[in-house]
């Protein structure tokens, strides 16, 4: 038996020892098997496997470590936020100084090119600004923020802080049980609040499609509050694996497969993140990084687009399966960058990149899977529907 | 009489028609499996051809024919349920049957002792 594709085999071949979350031990003890990613050793399943573990986040609700991401601090030198919102807004193409206290949104930091460096989560805190971004982009996120912020901005990386996420529809009732004022809270809203009496910095948000929370907690008193989360009702512990077939079933980017330095904010889709103002005509228009190409583009429309796809068997087909047009065209005219079985949807799912005049739901296309064109539809995002508090 | 491979599959002979499937430490391994493609009755295949495709939740995995033969029997029934694999690896989750010329060849493999060896 041989394997060709395994998605936890993200690891960094450097021999440089693997990190642990602060949750490491008890994932051990929980008997989770562990593999390297993004330089990290975190659970990709449990036990009771990825199946039972998605269906947690859709029916009761998950919980996943994701202390690997890394949580910055951005403070403004000049005591102003709002120095720091803008400075943020030099090197990223969204609105960070409308966004209101106590309130998250998505961002992207973009190249000269129009390509996207990595996308993050940004949190207004009153004083200072809170951003979460990859693992993987850890390094370089950090260098690009101290060239471009360091003149107005402490730019501080949290080493002592878990990262939890909480998801589904069961999720708040088992974070309220810790802590009743989280049930107030609405999609994307960020507090400072105890759970277990433990201080956390909680928001509403998530990478499954489901309700939940994201909770930063001191790293010596993370194991406490993860245990007292898993006693709750319906909360199960999950892993890579799961947040993977959830966050593809909810149509949701993962960097370095669905967006990086050569995709585009339009061509990806997300040209939601990019508000108004910072658009054409706005009264902050433009002023990142690749602003020409990506203006024009969310003006214009792109050459080509992200797309879902409802392969029509059972194969699924994953990454980099080349995309074609028809059974015998001798081209592919894309290629998959994320593709798995999707449990809720009950068959396979992918994610490609296709030419603008082939995106339309509903297209007919070919995914080569191994030698053989197997017919996939174009499919709307997300393969299955959001479910936030808003 | 049941030989297993360095592949993590189970051989169980009966005359000159092999039953194979894959051992429960391999389905373990695999995680999940939600799909299954089979050779077709009537396929001569070679050893070390890959006959079966297996796709878990998490990777694509090949299955190698072990023994020069024809296929004379598949399981449909996992095709329709991949997760009988994980359930009954050894059981109701046999992969296919393949008619061999040359028994002997068996002889060849690991003996149960020998295969939870080698998975320790």
């Amino acid at each position: 038996m041989s394997e060709h594709d395994e998605m936890d085999g993200q690891g960094d071949a450097s021999g440089e020892a693997l990190a642990r979350t602060p949750l490491t031990a008890l994932h051990e003890s929980l008997g989770a098997r562990m593999a390297p990613f993004a330089g990290w050793l975190m659970p990709v399943q449990y036990p009771s496997g990825i199946l039972r573990e998605h269906a947690a986040a859709r029916e009761g609700a998950a919980l996943f470590d994701v202390s690997h991401m890394c949580q910055v601090i951005l403070r403004p030198r000049s005591g102003k936020l709002e120095d720091a919102a803008l400075a943020l807004e030099r090197i990223a193409p969204i609105s960070v100084a409308g966004l209101a206290p106590d309130r998250q949104r998505y961002g992207l930091f973009t190249a000269p090119n129009g390509g996207i460096l990595d996308d993050f989560m940004v949190a207004n805190r009153g004083d200072h600004l809170f951003l979460v971004v990859n693992a993987a982009r850890r390094d370089h996120d950090l260098a690009h923020l101290r060239a471009h912020l360091s003149d107005d901005c402490e730019i501080e990386a949290l080493t002592d802080r878990a990262l939890i996420a909480l998801q589904g529809p069961r999720a708040e009732a088992a974070a309220s049980a810790l802590g009743a004022s989280v049930a107030s809270m609405k999609f994307m809203d960020v507090a400072e609040t105890a759970l277990a009496g433990v201080p956390c910095l909680v928001s509403r948000s998530g990478y499954t499609g489901e309700d939940g929370f994201e909770i930063s907690i001191p790293a010596d008193r993370a194991e406490g509050v993860a245990e007292a989360l898993l006693e709750q009702a319906g909360v199960a512990p999950s892993g890579l694996g799961a947040r993977d077939s959830l966050r593809l079933e909810a149509g949701l980017c993962l960097y370095g497969s669905d967006i990086d330095e050569t995709t585009t904010p339009a061509e990806a889709g997300l040209g939601w993140a990019i508000q108004k103002i910072r658009r054409t005509g706005g009264a902050r228009e433009g002023g990142f990084p690749g602003a020409a190409r990506i203006l024009a583009e969310l003006e214009n429309g792109p050459s080509r687009l992200r797309i879902g796809l409802r392969p029509e068997g059972r194969a699924p087909m994953r990454p980099p399966t080349a995309i074609f047009d028809s059974e015998d065209a001798a081209e592919p005219v894309g290629q998959v960058v994320s593709g798995a079985f999707g449990p809720t949807l009950g068959g396979p799912m992918a994610m490609a990149y296709a030419p603008t005049a082939l995106a339309a739901p509903g297209t007919r296309l070919f995914g080569e899977v191994r030698g053989k064109r197997l017919p996939a539809l174009v499919a709307d995002l997300p393969f299955v529907p959001h479910r936030y508090k808003r | 009489m049941t030989k297993y491979t360095e592949d993590h599959e189970w051989l169980d002979l009966d005359g000159d028609i092999v039953t194979v499937g894959i051992t429960e430490h391999a389905a373990e391994q695999l995680g999940d499996i939600v799909f299954i493609e089979l050779p077709e009755v009537g396929d001569v295949v070679a050893s070390g051809a890959e006959v079966v495709t297996i796709e878990s939740v998490k990777a694509a995995s090949d299955i190698a024919a072990p023994l020069d033969g024809e296929i004379v029997e598949i399981n449909a029934k996992i095709v329709e349920t991949p997760g009988l694999v994980n359930e009954d690896p050894s059981g109701e989750g046999w992969f296919f049957k393949v008619k061999i010329e040359d028994v002997g060849a068996l002889a060849e493999f690991m003996d149960e002792d020998e295969y939870k060896a080698m998975i320790d």
